[in-house]
């Protein structure tokens, strides 16, 4: 306290020669002064708070599970011994299922939130959608499973799950069959639907960052609404969609849940080879391990979660440097 | 009132030398005895923000080839006005007009107009210099193909000739590829001149073009206006008295929505018939 008094005179002194001034200020500077710094220590306890949590988690996750990393680990599929246990199918089962739902979700989620954005008029339906999915983005994603497994898994209930409509054999990668069953087509898709409100929002806040003036330049020349967006007001905002689309796939790559209701198999010891092959994610196999008795199993899933951590840096690191590609292409 | 003249007074002799304001002057006494070729023929157009009305009534002709000037104090009308001309007013919620107002005869007010290839016609600068943030080259090719695909050669020869036109080929020839947002403001705002013309249309509008530029920008703009004046007619909105003076040969004075005069500008800053053109003219309010 002193020295902090003691500073504050010293810094009145040196701004206003005059002894009165000087004498008169102190008191509500201190004051001032000491709320700020006690803020400034505050902020910095909490940083530290969470940078200490994560770093705790990060430790004893790495203690636990990097004597089971290996190549064989990656390589191999689950098993009761825990010595050859391995997440070569849940891994392949993440990454096919966020590749999927990447390639649904994104398409499907700036195409509504430039819809929104730059062609609907104000109206009451747009309110009425706008209000939707700031609702839907709040929804727990089990409810998200549910309607997966409604709507891809079963088709409504349209066609018998027993007997599916086929194209192709089921062998080769161009196989499909309606309705999906709890193939990694309906996963993706299932998945698509927790992460396309963040999507939708996300893109809507990149569209509006976009000066006017630039939208108006190119409509003062004669460009159509489409021209405008796909020329001028899409490409300054790639960068802020892609970062939205970065956080929404570590979102899809971290939920079991949804997957969970749709009925995946825990067990399998196939990597999908078409889009109606069984899957099983990362998450649910930690889940599994992390439920058994023996340690073992546990180191197993301390395995699993780094495994799960590496995936998800590797997208969001492919993420970052298409954006940083886009954004030097764009300037 | 600031007047760019005290800054760069070579350029502004250049502008507008005395003889040539007696030139235009007797010029403007001819037409208005008989009529030259009008471009843009406005009749008790009316305009609304919502409830709000932004113009009414409004009677006025824009003469082929020349700079009209639209003044007055803000609020007034004037840029409502202008931007009626290429309907930039249509995405705005709320916004109506109703009257008449054509260009060659064409109504702009249809609501079957195209107004993709109106404002194709109708190019439009804008107060703040909005370059795209892409290269010169591009900025000034964007406008083109919109309207049809070029061959490399057609383009390239395209894009100088719109820079040549704004008087900014000779400082950016070397750096075409370059971003856009490198340049000078007074380059930003000739870029966008570049940008407007390229697309070939008859008229151009300004609405502001120097309120966010230094003294010689002003000027340089302004010199460019006197140029581009024989191929294509211009309207340009200024709040600077002088400006209006130098560069235009109509002046068009709004308040409150109405048009209270217009006429040659010699007129309308030598002997003005209505007193509330006179006070704005010299200064007295606005």
């Amino acid at each position: 306290m002193h020295s902090l008094g003691a500073q504050a005179q010293s810094n009145t002194r040196r701004r206003s020669p005059g002894e009165i001034v000087a004498a008169a200020v102190p008191a509500s500077q201190l004051r001032r002064r000491v709320v700020d710094r006690t803020f400034l220590a505050l902020c910095i306890v909490f940083t530290g708070l969470a940078v200490v949590i994560l770093g705790i988690l990060l430790v004893t996750i790495w203690q636990d599970g990097h004597t089971r990393l290996s190549w064989q680990f990656l390589n191999s599929f689950a098993s009761r011994r825990t010595e050859e246990a391995g997440v070569r199918a849940p891994m392949w089962g993440s990454i096919w299922a966020c590749v999927i739902c990447a390639l649904a979700a994104v398409p499907i989620g700036v195409g509504t939130a430039i819809y929104l954005e730059e062609f609907s008029k104000r109206s009451r339906f747009r309110s009425f959608i706008q209000l939707n999915i700031a609702n839907l983005a709040g929804v727990p994603s089990i409810v998200y499973g549910i309607l997966g497994l409604t709507a891809f898994a079963r088709a409504f209930g349209s066609a018998s799950t027993d007997s599916p409509i086929t194209i192709g054999q089921p062998e080769s990668f161009f196989y499909l069959q309606l309705p999906f069953g709890h193939g990694v087509l309906a996963g993706g898709l299932t998945l698509m639907l927790v992460v396309l409100p963040i999507i939708i929002v996300s893109s809507q806040e990149a569209l509006r960052s976009v000066p006017r003036s630039l939208r108006t330049a190119s409509l003062a020349l004669g460009g159509t609404q489409w021209q405008t967006t796909w020329n001028i007001t899409l490409p300054a905002s790639i960068p802020m969609i892609m970062t939205g689309a970065i956080l929404a796939m570590s979102r899809a790559i971290g939920e079991a849940a949804p997957i969970l209701v749709l009925g995946v198999p825990l067990f399998i010891r196939t990597t999908p080879i078409n889009l109606m092959s069984d899957f099983t994610v990362l998450p649910l196999q930690i889940y599994n391990w992390a439920m058994r008795q023996q340690s073992g199993f546990h180191e197993l899933a301390a395995a699993a979660i780094i495994v799960l951590l590496a995936v998800l840096l590797t997208l969001n690191a492919v993420a970052v440097i298409i954006r940083h590609r886009l954004q030097r292409a764009a300037s | 009132m600031t007047t760019p003249a005290n800054a760069s007074p070579p350029l502004n002799v250049d502008i507008k030398p005395p003889t040539l304001a007696v030139a235009v002057s007797a010029a403007s006494v001819g037409s208005e005895n008989q009529p030259e070729e009008i471009a843009i023929r406005a009749h008790g157009l009316n305009s609304w923000y919502g409830t709000v009305q932004a113009l009414k009534g409004i009677s006025l002709e824009i003469p082929k080839c020349r700079v009209t000037a639209l003044i007055g104090p803000s609020g007034c009308g004037k840029s409502t006005f202008l931007r009626c001309m290429n309907r930039m007013n249509d995405p705005i919620p709320g916004a109506r007009a109703s009257g008449t107002l054509t260009l060659h005869g064409d109504d702009l007010l249809a609501r079957t107009l195209d107004v993709v290839e109106l404002r194709r016609r109708v190019g439009m600068v804008f107060q703040k210099p909005n370059p795209f943030t892409k290269s010169i080259y591009d900025n000034v090719a964007f406008g083109p193909r919109l309207h049809r695909s070029f061959r490399r050669t057609d383009l390239d020869e395209l894009v100088e000739n719109s820079l040549r036109a704004a008087a900014l080929w000779d400082e950016v020839k070397d750096r075409l590829k370059s971003s856009a947002l490198g340049l000078s403001g007074g380059q930003q705002q000739r870029l966008c001149i570049a940008r407007a013309i390229a697309v070939g249309p008859e008229v151009l509008l300004m609405d502001e073009p120097c309120s966010a530029l230094d003294p010689r920008s002003t000027a340089s703009i302004e010199q460019l206006i006197r140029e581009l004046e024989t191929n294509y007619t211009i309207v340009i909105v200024t709040h600077n008295m002088q400006q209006a003076a130098r560069v235009s040969d109509r002046t068009a004075f709004f308040f409150e929505g109405t048009l209270v005069e217009c006429g040659s500008t010699d007129r309308i800053f030598t002997n003005p018939t209505n007193k509330q053109t006179e006070d704005y003219v010299s200064g007295r309010f606005g």
